[in-house]
C-alpha cells in the first residue's frame, strides 16, 4: 500500500483526527493484467490513501471483485469512483460506509512456544475466539478473524507473550444491498464473455 | 505465406474506398495480420517511424503500399500530433506506428494530448521478444505502464493469434463513446509468429457501454428549466463536434433565442457570424460570454467539461444559475460543477430528444447584454488589435487577414500560447471541425505536425497552421515530412522573439522579470528553404495582405514568417484562479 498509516489511524467510529473517514470501496472488474495498477493510479492522483486491498474472483467466471479500504472525504471518493468506472474493464464500482457492509479481516500471530508457560495464553485464545493453526518447538501460530480493531486489540494482548511476527489481511466484505448488482453480474454469465483472453 | 482457399473479395471498408481482403481464413504472420486488421478497419493512412522492434510490421507494410499510405515522420511525437490532426479533420481514427523503447516513449506527449482532447487514435508499438520482457533488454520500456494513465485503453500482445482481436478492440474503444487514444504493444515474437487470420470487428465489450441510455425524465426536467428561463445560456463544447450535433445545437438556440458561447475546442461548431453566437469562453475569451456566465439563470453546458481555464475560481462560477449538463462521460458530470439536471448522453441524441419539448421564446434584453459587452470589448481591445495603424504588426491583424483571405473556410491549426488565443479569438470560423488545437494539454510543438495530418485527412480544404516562434522550434523537423510527402500546408509563424504567453504572465504577475523567455531565433525562411519549403518574411504592415495572398495561392507547402510586436499582450484575461467576473479588458 502506498501509505504510512498505522493500524490505529482509523478511530473506532471510522473518522481520523484529520477529518477523513474510512470507507470500503468495491470494484467489479474483468480479469486483466494491470487492472490493479489502473485502479490504484486513480487513488494516487487524488492523494487518497489505500489502507488495504483484497481481490479475488467472484462467483461469475472472469469477474473479479476488489475490496479496497481508504481514508478519504466522501465527496472526493465519489468522484474517484466515477473515474474508476470509466476504465474499460470495470463493470461497476461502489463506495460503502461501515453500516452498508458485513466484513471481516484475518490476522496471524506467531508467538514463541516458550511463552506458553507465561500466564494463561490458552484462555486468551478461547476468550477471543481465536485458534491455533500450528505448533512447532520454536513457535506457534494463532489465527483470528474479526474487525480491524479486534485484531489490533488481540495483538496488544499478545505482546506480553512475545510476538515474533504479525500479519493481517485486507478486508473481505459482503455488501448488504448488493442483490440487484449481483443479478446484473449473473446476466453477464449469459452474455458472451470478453473474447480476448491473453495469457502471459 | 501459406494460404488456405484464398478467394479475394472486394470489401467496402469505408465510404472512401474499396480494398481486397481475404474471404476465408488465411495463415499468415502476426505482422501481416496487423496490416490486414488495419485495412479491415478502413485505415488508409499511417503516421510512423520504424525501428528494430517493429521491423517485421514495416516489412509486411511493404506489400500493402497500394492500400495503405505510410507517412514517415521525423519524430514519433510528430506522428501522434499528425494522427490527431488527421482524426480531427477526417472524423476517422488516427493511426501511429512506433518502435519499442525511445520510439514508444516519444509517443507519450501526443497520447496525453489526445486523451485530454478526446481524439480517437490507435498507436501500435513494437516491443522486444516476450521472453525478454522485464529484463531491461535493449530498447525495452514498460510502455503499458507508462501510458496507462494517458490512454483510454492499452494492451500488450505477446501471441500472434491475439493480434486481430486486440486491434478490433482498440478501434472499437478509440472511436466509441468519448473517443480517445489506445495503444497496442506487440512483442516481436508475436509479429513473426503465424496465425490463422479471420478478422471480426469488435461490436461489444461486456464491461464497456459507450452509449448511455437516455433518461426521458432528465430531458423533461431540462426542457422545463429552459422553458422557464429568463436568461438561458448555452455553452458549446468539443462534444458537439464529436457527436456531429452542430445543427441540433443551433436549432435549439434558434427555437428559444438562446445565446451560444464556445469553449476553445468547441470553436467552429457554430459559425462565428451566426446572430446567436456570442463568442469564446475562458481565460482569454470574450468579455460578454465570460461575465454573463455569472448572470444567466439557466446554464446549458453541452459536451464540455468545465476546465479550469473556463471556470476560473469554481466556487463563484455560475453559482446563481441552474445547470443542465449534457455529457457522454459520466465521470465529468458533477466533477467540477454540480449539475441540477445531469443528462448523461451523447450530445446529438440529447439535443434531438430535447428539441420537441422546447417552447419558442424571445430573450431580447438578455441578448442585448452580450451586444453591449461586445461593444465595450470592441472599443477597448478588438479595434486596436485588428486595425492598428502604426507600430509593429500585431498578431490579431495577421489573423484577421488570414480569415478574410480564406473566407473563414480554412482549417485553422494553432499551437499553444498567445498566438493560439489570438487566433481563436479572431479567426472567423464558418465550417465545423475547422479548429484544431491542443486544448487540455497545451502542448507546444503541436501545430506543425497536426496541420500535416489535418491536410492528409481533408486534402480538399486549405489548412493554415498559425504557430509561435517558440512552438515552431519544438517540432520544426516535420518540415522534412512535409517536403517528402508533398503535404500542402500553409505555415504562418508569428514571431515576437519571446515565449509570449509566459512573458505576458511575467509582465503582469512577476514584475517584468523576463526569466528565460527571450528567444534569439534562427532565420526561419532559410530553415524552410533547407527543407525545400518556400517562404517569405514580412515585417511591414504594407506587405502583409499580399504576402498572405501569395502564401494561399502558392501550390504546395509555404512558410510565412511575420515579425510581430514583441511585448503584445492578450486581453481580455482572467487571472489564473480568479473568478471569471474579474476578467480584465486591459
Amino acid at each position: 500500500m502506498d501509505n504510512n498509516t498505522s493500524h490505529t489511524a482509523a478511530a473506532s467510529n471510522g473518522t481520523t483526527h484529520s477529518g477523513l473517514r474510512e470507507y470500503t470501496v468495491t470494484v467489479y472488474t474483468e480479469d486483466r493484467i494491470g487492472i490493479t495498477n489502473r485502479i490504484t493510479i486513480i487513488f494516487t492522483r487524488r492523494h487518497i490513501n489505500i489502507t488495504s486491498l483484497t481481490t479475488a474472483q467472484t462467483e461469475i467466471p472472469g469477474v473479479y471483485k476488489f475490496i479496497i479500504t481508504v481514508l478519504a472525504e466522501r465527496e472526493k471518493l465519489d468522484k474517484v469512483i466515477g473515474q474508476i468506472e470509466k476504465l474499460i474493464e470495470i463493470h461497476r464500482a461502489f463506495v460503502h460506509d461501515e453500516s452498508e457492509v458485513v466484513y471481516q479481516e484475518l490476522a496471524l500471530y506467531k508467538i514463541s512456544t516458550a511463552s506458553l508457560h507465561n500466564g494463561n495464553i490458552e484462555q486468551l485464545i478461547r476468550d477471543n475466539n481465536a485458534r491455533i493453526l500450528t505448533i512447532t518447538s520454536e513457535y506457534f501460530v494463532i489465527e483470528k478473524t474479526g474487525h480491524q480493531q479486534e485484531l489490533i486489540d488481540m495483538l496488544q494482548k499478545l505482546v506480553p507473550y512475545g510476538v515474533i511476527e504479525y500479519s493481517k489481511s485486507g478486508r473481505v466484505a459482503i455488501v448488504k444491498w448488493s442483490r440487484r448488482f449481483h443479478d446484473h453480474l449473473k446476466d453477464l454469465q449469459r452474455k458472451e464473455a470478453d473474447n480476448l483472453k491473453l495469457v502471459h | 505465406m501459406q494460404q488456405k482457399d484464398v478467394l479475394p473479395m472486394k470489401t467496402e471498408v469505408s465510404e472512401k474506398r474499396v480494398v481486397t481482403t481475404p474471404a476465408t481464413v488465411q495463415t499468415m504472420t502476426g505482422s501481416e495480420a496487423v496490416i490486414r486488421s488495419l485495412i479491415a478497419e478502413g485505415v488508409d493512412t499511417i503516421f510512423g517511424y520504424p525501428g528494430g522492434a517493429i521491423m517485421p510490421i514495416y516489412d509486411a507494410l511493404y506489400d500493402f503500399q497500394q492500400e495503405v499510405h505510410h507517412i514517415l515522420v521525423r519524430h514519433e511525437q510528430g506522428a501522434t500530433h499528425a494522427a490527431q490532426g488527421y482524426a480531427r479533420s477526417s472524423g476517422e481514427v488516427g493511426v501511429v506506428f512506433a518502435t519499442s523503447g525511445p520510439g514508444a516513449t516519444n509517443l507519450v506527449t501526443g497520447l496525453a494530448d489526445a486523451y485530454m482532447d478526446s481524439t480517437p487514435m490507435v498507436c501500435i508499438t513494437g516491443q522486444v521478444n516476450a521472453v525478454l520482457l522485464g529484463t531491461d533488454a535493449f530498447q525495452e520500456t514498460d510502455v503499458i505502464g507508462i501510458t496507462m494513465p494517458i490512454t483510454k485503453w492499452n494492451i500488450q500482445v505477446t501471441r500472434s493469434e491475439d493480434i486481430p482481436g486486440a486491434i478490433a478492440k482498440a478501434f472499437y474503444i478509440a472511436r466509441n463513446g468519448r473517443p480517445g487514444p489506445v495503444l497496442v504493444d506487440i512483442t516481436k515474437n508475436a509479429q513473426v509468429g503465424k496465425l490463422d487470420f479471420n478478422y471480426k470487428k469488435c461490436e461489444y465489450i461486456r464491461s464497456y457501454h459507450p452509449v448511455p441510455e437516455l433518461s426521458e425524465e432528465a430531458i423533461k426536467d431540462a426542457a422545463a428549466l429552459i422553458n422557464q428561463a429568463q436568461r438561458p445560456y448555452i455553452l458549446c463544447g468539443h462534444g458537439v463536434l464529436i457527436s456531429g450535433a452542430e445543427k441540433e445545437l443551433i436549432a435549439l438556440a434558434e427555437k428559444a433565442n438562446i445565446p451560444i458561447a464556445s469553449t476553445l475546442l468547441g470553436l467552429s461548431a457554430v459559425p462565428v457570424d451566426h446572430p446567436l453566437y456570442v463568442g469564446y469562453l475562458g481565460m482569454h475569451g470574450n468579455y460578454g460570454p465570460n461575465i454573463n456566465t455569472n448572470e444567466c439563470d439557466v446554464l446549458i453546458a453541452v459536451g464540455m467539461r468545465f476546465d479550469d481555464r473556463i471556470t476560473g475560481e469554481v466556487s463563484s462560477y455560475a453559482s446563481q444559475a441552474k445547470v443542465i449538463h449534457i455529457e457522454i462521460d459520466a465521470a465529468e458530470i458533477n466533477k467540477i460543477i454540480k449539475a441540477d439536471v445531469p443528462v448523461h448522453a451523447d450530445a446529438k441524441t440529447a439535443l434531438q430528444a430535447l428539441l420537441p419539448h422546447i417552447a419558442p421564446t424571445q430573450h431580447k434584453e438578455w441578448l442585448q447584454t452580450f451586444k453591449e459587452a461586445d461593444k465595450q470589448e470592441y472599443d477597448k481591445v478588438k479595434h486596436r488589435e485588428l486595425y492598428p495603424e502604426e507600430g509593429m504588426l500585431k498578431m490579431a491583424e495577421v489573423v484577421r487577414i488570414i480569415s478574410e483571405k480564406t473566407g473563414g473556410h480554412a482549417i485553422l491549426v494553432t499551437d499553444v500560447g498567445q498566438h493560439q488565443m489570438i487566433a481563436s479569438r479572431y479567426y472567423q470560423f464558418k465550417d465545423p471541425n475547422t479548429n484544431i488545437t491542443s486544448g487540455g494539454m497545451g502542448t507546444m510543438g503541436f501545430a506543425l505536425p497536426a496541420a500535416m495530418g489535418a491536410k492528409m485527412g481533408a486534402p480538399e480544404k486549405e489548412v493554415v497552421a498559425v504557430i509561435g516562434d517558440g512552438c515552431f522550434q519544438m517540432t520544426l523537423q516535420e518540415l522534412g515530412t512535409i517536403y517528402q510527402s508533398e503535404i500542402g500546408v500553409k505555415i504562418v509563424i508569428l514571431n515576437n522573439n519571446f515565449l509570449g504567453m509566459v512573458r505576458q504572465w511575467q509582465q503582469l504577475f512577476f514584475d517584468k522579470r523576463y526569466s528565460s523567455t527571450e528567444m534569439i531565433n534562427p532565420d526561419f525562411v532559410q530553415i524552410a528553404k533547407g527543407f525545400y519549403v518556400p517562404g517569405r518574411k514580412v515585417t511591414d504592415r504594407a506587405e502583409i495582405a499580399a504576402a498572405v495572398e501569395e502564401m494561399l495561392t502558392h501550390k504546395g507547402a509555404y512558410l510565412l514568417e511575420v515579425v510581430v510586436e514583441q511585448e503584445d499582450n492578450v486581453f481580455p484575461m482572467v487571472p489564473a484562479g480568479a473568478p471569471i467576473s474579474h476578467i480584465r479588458l486591459e
